[in-house]
């Protein structure tokens, strides 16, 4: 068991802050932390060009797609440093830690071939197609139709049906959508992974307006929308041990920059405490001693995670990460209302738009929701690591 | 960066695990606890047998040498029995305050006799001693296992001691205590002549990093045993037709359970790794895991007994043993809004 870093890590931590520093002062410097994901796309994608122009956009991926197949140490320290400099979010992040990953495990050559490079070089912009209205916490439960057809000579999936809360769908260029390709199927089976062009007439975006006034999420509707029959990952059928294979990824490496990105909100709190006197208040004392155990408990059972080796046992500190960051994250929003007051429901200008800390009491109620709510993440921690027994399925 | 057992510390783990599951009965605990809450044949067999009584005790002390997370693996296994030991007084502290502060003499007179399990120290500590010469006067009214100690080591905040319990001037008194495993006594020093440990600043460090980590190890080890031994009822136990296991609500309080000890994981062993490494994030992380480990502990031990219902709040069964014993953790070595506090004050500065 060790915790420190070799002095080759500080050297490529070193390296990586250099590199990112520079960029936020120099030529980038205009989106220098910027928290709001929807915030100047435009400017954004360059960034992500400039990355890839650096080889830093994917340096966990192999070498001969664009990568730097980084050690998992270097992974953690890139992240740390990204979100430490005041890097904003990647707008790419679907497709470097998804669709990326998920190409390379289940795609064919000619689908690497095709997709890879302008995802390493941040020129193809990704989105995932995967909740629907009646599809949420229930996700097998998919409605999207998709039918192999031949058109002029070709075969061509045609998709017809709804997907919901497909954030950044508007400024992507792909999506990957779950379907139902087997008439009559139900759950899990039947369903097809493809991967499609966004601007096309059968697809639609529709912007979500959310209770922080912001649209980062999107309905999308698909209306004979079309692909071409490569286009499918894996077999027809396969697309839920796909989708599945591929939010395994998501507990990745980004888990420790994002706690950077949290520990610049726990900061931000810490030093609005001090400055209008909440500091003194041995209640809000207790809470950001609390935040601040939290906050480092997550990052060691990240760390934990990641030095996990076997992975033939469900791992615990996996397990729970959702709900840990999620739940602690909600907390860390009402922190800092309350260390704030009513000055944190008062808005800068006319627009209805909101400072990191206010924002960060608003959209972190998305947090406990997303990616599973906290009431389906006990239900898989009780049933696959407790050995509890499943939930019956009702049939309404 | 590896944040996982090696070989050998699974091996301690296996060890210890196997050992204190098949000795640390809850019939040989409830013997224990019907007398001065120590096994001490388990506790001889520990030091004796074992070989791993001189973990997290340098070698040229004579000690095994590793470090506070060997010590922590093993307390956790220990936690997990809620075994009768003098393991915190006796090793985790006072023997850490003497490997740390003592002479080479103190150490040699007394290290081998702790680790062999010969001698029982107790932990005394008194913010308000007051010391004329070597002379001590004060009180601790809470010392662990301190009716069974042959030897005390004495705190103030900057100066540390040895006396023997049957030195002149010592009066030991035992109370009937919450935690039968690990019963208090009140020490009283009137003017006792004790012997000074030569380096009390380390000595005191020392003893506070380790029995903050041995706390919270115990602390991981009873809440992970609270958690394993009510899944086992959940599948076992039915009414309304079913394993009461399969209700939702019941399940949820497993999961909140199981998110809490993974955390409390990280803190203990991130705590006992940082000191090991003498990292900046030393006392961050022992302030951080004494508090984080013992409510984890409470909570589970508290929903032990909720979810076995009406057995759960029998003598017979063993969940007060883990509630009381969780209690106890809570309190001791200062509680948990004080560790908080501490943290507060490295993050905001101290309080106005």
């Amino acid at each position: 068991m060790k915790l420190g870093f070799s002095r080759a890590d500080e050297l490529f931590r070193a390296e990586c802050a250099d590199w990112l520093n520079g960029q936020m002062a120099g030529e980038f410097r205009d989106i220098k932390g910027i928290t709001k994901l929807t915030a100047s796309p435009e400017r954004r994608k360059e960034w992500e060009q400039q990355l890839a122009a650096h080889k830093w956009s994917c340096i966990g991926w192999p070498e001969e797609w664009g990568g730097r197949n980084a050690s998992l140490a270097h992974q953690v320290i890139f992240a740390e440093e990204y979100a430490r400099a005041g890097v904003p979010g990647r707008v790419n992040h679907i497709g470097i830690e998804l669709a990326g990953p998920t190409i390379l495990a289940f795609g064919t050559d000619a689908q690497k071939q095709r997709f890879l490079p302008d995802i390493a070089a941040g020129k193809t912009i990704f989105c995932q197609g995967f909740s629907e209205p009646g599809a949420g916490s229930d996700l097998a439960s998919v409605r999207t139709k998709a039918r192999l057809e031949v058109v002029s000579g070709q075969e061509e999936w045609i998709v017809n049906g709804q997907k919901i809360w497909t954030s950044l769908a508007h400024i992507s260029d792909w999506i990957f959508v779950v379907s139902r390709s087997e008439e009559g199927s139900k759950g899990p089976k039947g369903l097809t992974f493809l991967m499609m062009e966004i601007d096309q007439p059968g697809i639609e975006i529709r912007g979500i307006t959310q209770i922080n006034g912001d649209a980062e999420f999107n309905e999308t509707f698909f209306t004979d929308a079309r692909c071409p029959a490569d286009s499918l990952i894996g077999a027809p059928g396969e697309g839920w041990k796909i989708a599945m294979g591929l939010l395994a990824f998501e507990r990745g490496v980004s888990t420790l920059g994002q706690q950077m990105g949290f520990r610049n909100e726990l900061d931000e709190i810490i030093a609005a405490a001090k400055a209008n006197g909440a500091a003194s208040d041995p209640l809000i004392r207790q809470r950001i001693a609390k935040a601040e155990i939290g906050l480092n408990l997550m990052r060691y059972g990240a760390l934990r995670m990641l030095s996990q080796t076997d992975h033939s046992k469900i791992d615990g500190a996996a397990l729970t990460y959702k709900i840990q960051w999620a739940s602690w994250r909600r907390a860390l929003g009402e922190l800092a209302m309350d260390v704030l007051g009513q000055a944190g429901e008062v808005a800068d200008g006319a627009e209805y738009e909101w400072d990191t800390l206010p924002n960060l009491f608003l959209y972190s109620r998305a947090d406990t929701i997303y990616g599973g709510t906290n009431q389906i993440q006990r239900n898989l921690i009780a049933e696959r690591g407790l050995g509890m027994p499943r939930e019956p399925r009702g049939d309404v | 960066m590896e944040f996982a057992f090696t070989d050998e510390q699974a091996m301690i783990a296996e060890t210890a695990r196997a050992f204190f599951t098949e000795n640390a009965t809850s019939e040989r605990t409830r013997k224990a606890m019907a007398a001065d809450g120590i096994d001490h044949a388990l506790w001889t067999a520990f030091c004796q047998e074992l070989g791993l009584s001189g973990i997290g005790i340098p070698e040229n002390a004579g000690g095994a040498g590793l470090g506070l997370v060997e010590l922590a693996i093993i307390a956790e296994a220990a936690g997990a029995q809620v075994a009768a030991l003098p393991m915190l007084g006796s090793l985790a502290m006072a023997a850490q305050a003497i490997a740390a502060g003592g002479s080479a003499e103190q150490q040699a007179e007394w290290l081998p006799r702790l680790l062999s399990g010969e001698v029982i120290a107790g932990y005394v500590h008194d913010a308000a001693l007051t010391a004329d010469g070597n002379a001590l006067t004060g009180a601790d009214q809470f010392v662990a296992h301190g009716a069974a100690a042959q030897v005390f080591v004495v705190t103030s905040n900057t100066g540390a001691w040895i006396i023997p319990a049957d030195a002149a001037g010592v009066t030991v008194t035992a109370c009937t205590t919450m935690d039968q495993t690990r019963p208090y006594a009140r020490v009283a020093l009137s003017g006792a002549a004790a012997a000074p440990l030569a380096d009390a600043a380390s000595a005191i460090a020392a003893a506070h990093r380790a029995g903050f980590v041995t706390v919270a190890a115990e602390a991981l080890g009873g809440a992970q045993a609270a958690l394993d031994r009510t899944v086992g009822y959940a599948k076992e136990r039915v009414q309304f037709g079913r394993v009461i296991g399969s209700f939702q609500a019941y399940k949820h309080r497993l999961a909140d359970m199981m998110i809490e000890i993974e955390q409390a994981r990280s803190a203990v062993y991130w705590a006992a790794c940082a000191v090991d490494e003498g990292s900046d994030e030393a006392e961050l992380a022992v302030h951080s895991a004494k508090s984080f480990a013992a409510d984890t502990y409470f909570m589970c031990a508290g929903n032990m007994i909720q979810l076995h219902g009406g057995i759960g709040f029998t003598w017979e069964h063993d969940a007060h043993l883990y509630f009381k014993r969780a209690r106890a953790l809570q309190s001791m070595l200062g509680s948990g809004n004080w560790h908080r506090e501490r943290i507060a004050s490295m993050i905001l500065g101290d309080a106005a």
